[in-house]
């Protein structure tokens, strides 16, 4: 892709988000304008039930429901955008806040496919098409051609600068699948969280706790001798000061699985909340200077969500290499 | 007079800050000194800045 | 963080986690596996090649040292056949040239001692052919001049004038 169209493609989804929230507030006029742009971008922060791409064109999305030991299943047009509830083997559902509730009080675990889910399965399909053709491609030669061309030299550097030198040489094959995947995968969906169509999956706790969750069982189980051995006695320590390093190191294992999921959790959140705060500020300054101001702040700021997009994947996968790389790293020099 | 938590979280990311700026800048001395070395640098200083950011966010999130 | 505890959410957990790990095994199996070994084969031809080319190389290089050798002892050996080429070519040239003067003196002096003989042989013919017309020529005039007696005697008494 070369730079114009990217350009154009950034001027148009940043013109695409202020034509979302100008629609909300030309409905809403009367409120607030502080507390509409805060609940424009609390609801933009949050998952739904319907993928709403204008206010006239939305896509009722499947609702599956584990209540009581009973699955239900229906279509989230029953509920009409949260304005009604729906009735369903006897249990009575309705919306509330984006949350399910059950009427008579029962606990609904919540399996539906939402907007997010909906976008997970695109990015799978989108991946698995991709990377299968990428593969094929090179049955016919040994060079890549189309779309390899591009991800090559993305798969060989974090084979060659990510895997290599934090795992080493003798075991970082195994990770490669998933260092590629995760890579891929963190890029593409925040590629996606700053298209117009307003999703933003890693942004939601669930999903990085799902990441981080992965990166923290294979660490776990794949994890040699030597670095138990360093979590619960550590060599080389006099003995008292062994029982108070193990508790900390065995902590240490915990805290680093959970700072990349709050990691990659909280700088998307925040670039999409900074993002939307600026844009928002369009329609408080209402001034030609002031709008044009927060435009061109917003371009900037798109840009620079592109890079942490990317670099947010980057460092997903790095520090996962590293910790893969801390548990099968071999220590016989002390 | 209680001083709210807020206060505390913004000064958990002025440390970050000062933080993430201190290991930028000498990765910047250091890259000028060694440009060859500047792969490995900037790999450590991501590094660095990743564990630093991560304490900034979690004391964000324990407001 | 009660915030974060409150957003999270199982379902979209399940499914992130499923979706993912499928993700990573269909991948693995479909993908990655065969893109990495494609990538690694072709670094390995190309490493191949590399070395191959630079193995030649060295090789060119001892072919090209044995070969300006060579050409060297070849330029030595051919400036000793050429010295000794000239020097055989003098000797020859020089033995010929004593050969042919000698030669050339013997012809000179056979030819003289010839000439003189032949000069000799001559001179001795003519000396008696000489000695013969003159004694024929003696004796014709005798005869012409004794068939009249006249003249005879007028010989007679010029010749007794003369012994007198």
């Amino acid at each position: 892709m070369n730079i114009k169209t990217l350009i154009f493609t950034l001027v148009i989804s940043v013109f695409s988000s202020l034509s979302i929230l100008a629609e909300e507030h030309a409905i809403h006029g009367e409120k607030d304008i502080k507390t509409e742009i805060k609940e424009t971008i609390a609801h933009h922060l949050m998952d739904s039930h319907d993928f709403i791409l204008t206010h006239d064109l939305s896509f009722p999305l499947p609702i599956i429901l584990y209540t009581d030991g009973n699955l239900d299943i229906f279509s989230s047009a029953n509920f009409h955008h949260g304005t009604t509830s729906h009735t369903v083997n006897g249990r009575t559902y309705s919306l509330d806040h984006g949350h399910i509730v059950e009427a008579s009080g029962l606990h609904p675990i919540d399996f539906s496919i939402t907007k997010n889910v909906t976008f997970i399965m695109i990015v799978f399909l989108m991946m698995l098409i991709m990377f299968t053709r990428m593969a094929k491609s090179y049955k016919k030669s040994a060079l890549p051609s189309g779309m390899g061309r591009l991800l090559e030299p993305i798969v060989l550097y974090i084979r060659d600068d990510i895997a290599i030198p934090n795992i080493g040489e003798k075991h970082y094959k195994k990770y490669m699948s998933y260092l590629l995947t995760v890579f891929f995968f963190i890029w593409i969906i925040n590629l996606f969280g700053l298209t117009p169509l307003g999703v933003n999956v890693t942004n939601n706790i669930a999903v990085t706790l799902s990441l981080a969750l992965i990166t923290y069982v294979l660490t776990t189980v794949t994890a040699n001798k030597s670095y138990w051995g360093h979590i619960f006695w550590m060599p080389g320590v006099p003995v008292p000061m062994k029982f108070i390093l193990a508790p900390i190191e065995l902590l240490g294992t915990i805290i680093k699985p959970f700072s990349l999921m709050i990691r990659l959790y909280a700088n998307i959140t925040a670039g999409h909340v900074v993002l939307m705060s600026i844009l928002g500020l369009i329609f408080i300054f209402k001034g030609w200077i002031g709008s044009s101001l927060s435009f061109g702040l917003a371009f900037a700021l798109a840009l620079l969500e592109l890079l942490v997009a990317a670099l947010q994947a980057y460092i997903f996968t790095m520090l996962s290499a590293l910790y893969f790389g801390s548990a099968v790293e071999e220590h016989d020099d002390h | 007079m209680e001083i709210p938590a807020i206060v505390g979280a913004g000064l958990v990311v002025i440390g970050a800050g000062i933080g993430i700026g201190r290991i930028g800048g000498s990765a910047m001395d250091a890259i000028a000194r060694q440009p060859e070395a500047t792969a490995k640098i900037q790999t450590a200083m991501l590094i660095a800045a990743a564990l630093i950011e991560g304490i900034g966010f979690a004391a964000l999130f324990a407001v | 963080m009660d915030k974060l505890i409150n957003d999270f959410s199982v379902g979209l957990f399940f499914w992130q986690s499923l979706l993912f790990i499928a993700l990573i095994l269909l991948l693995k199996k479909f993908a990655w596996g065969p893109i990495l070994t494609a990538v690694e084969e072709r670094e390995d031809g190309i490493k191949d090649a590399l070395e191959a080319a630079e193995k030649a190389k060295a090789e060119m290089q001892a072919l090209n040292a044995d070969n300006e050798r060579i050409l060297a002892e070849a330029r030595i050996e051919r400036d000793v056949l050429l010295k000794e080429a000239r020097e055989m070519k003098d000797k020859i040239v020089n033995e010929a040239k004593d050969q042919a003067n000698t030669e050339a003196d013997k012809i000179l002096i056979s030819a003289k001692e010839q000439i003189n003989n032949e000069k000799m042989k001559a001179i001795t013919e003519l000396k008696n052919q000489v000695a013969d017309m003159s004694i024929d020529i003696a004796e014709k005039i005798l005869k012409s001049e004794l068939s009249d007696k006249n003249k005879q005697n007028e010989l007679v008494a010029e010749a007794l004038k003369l012994t007198k």
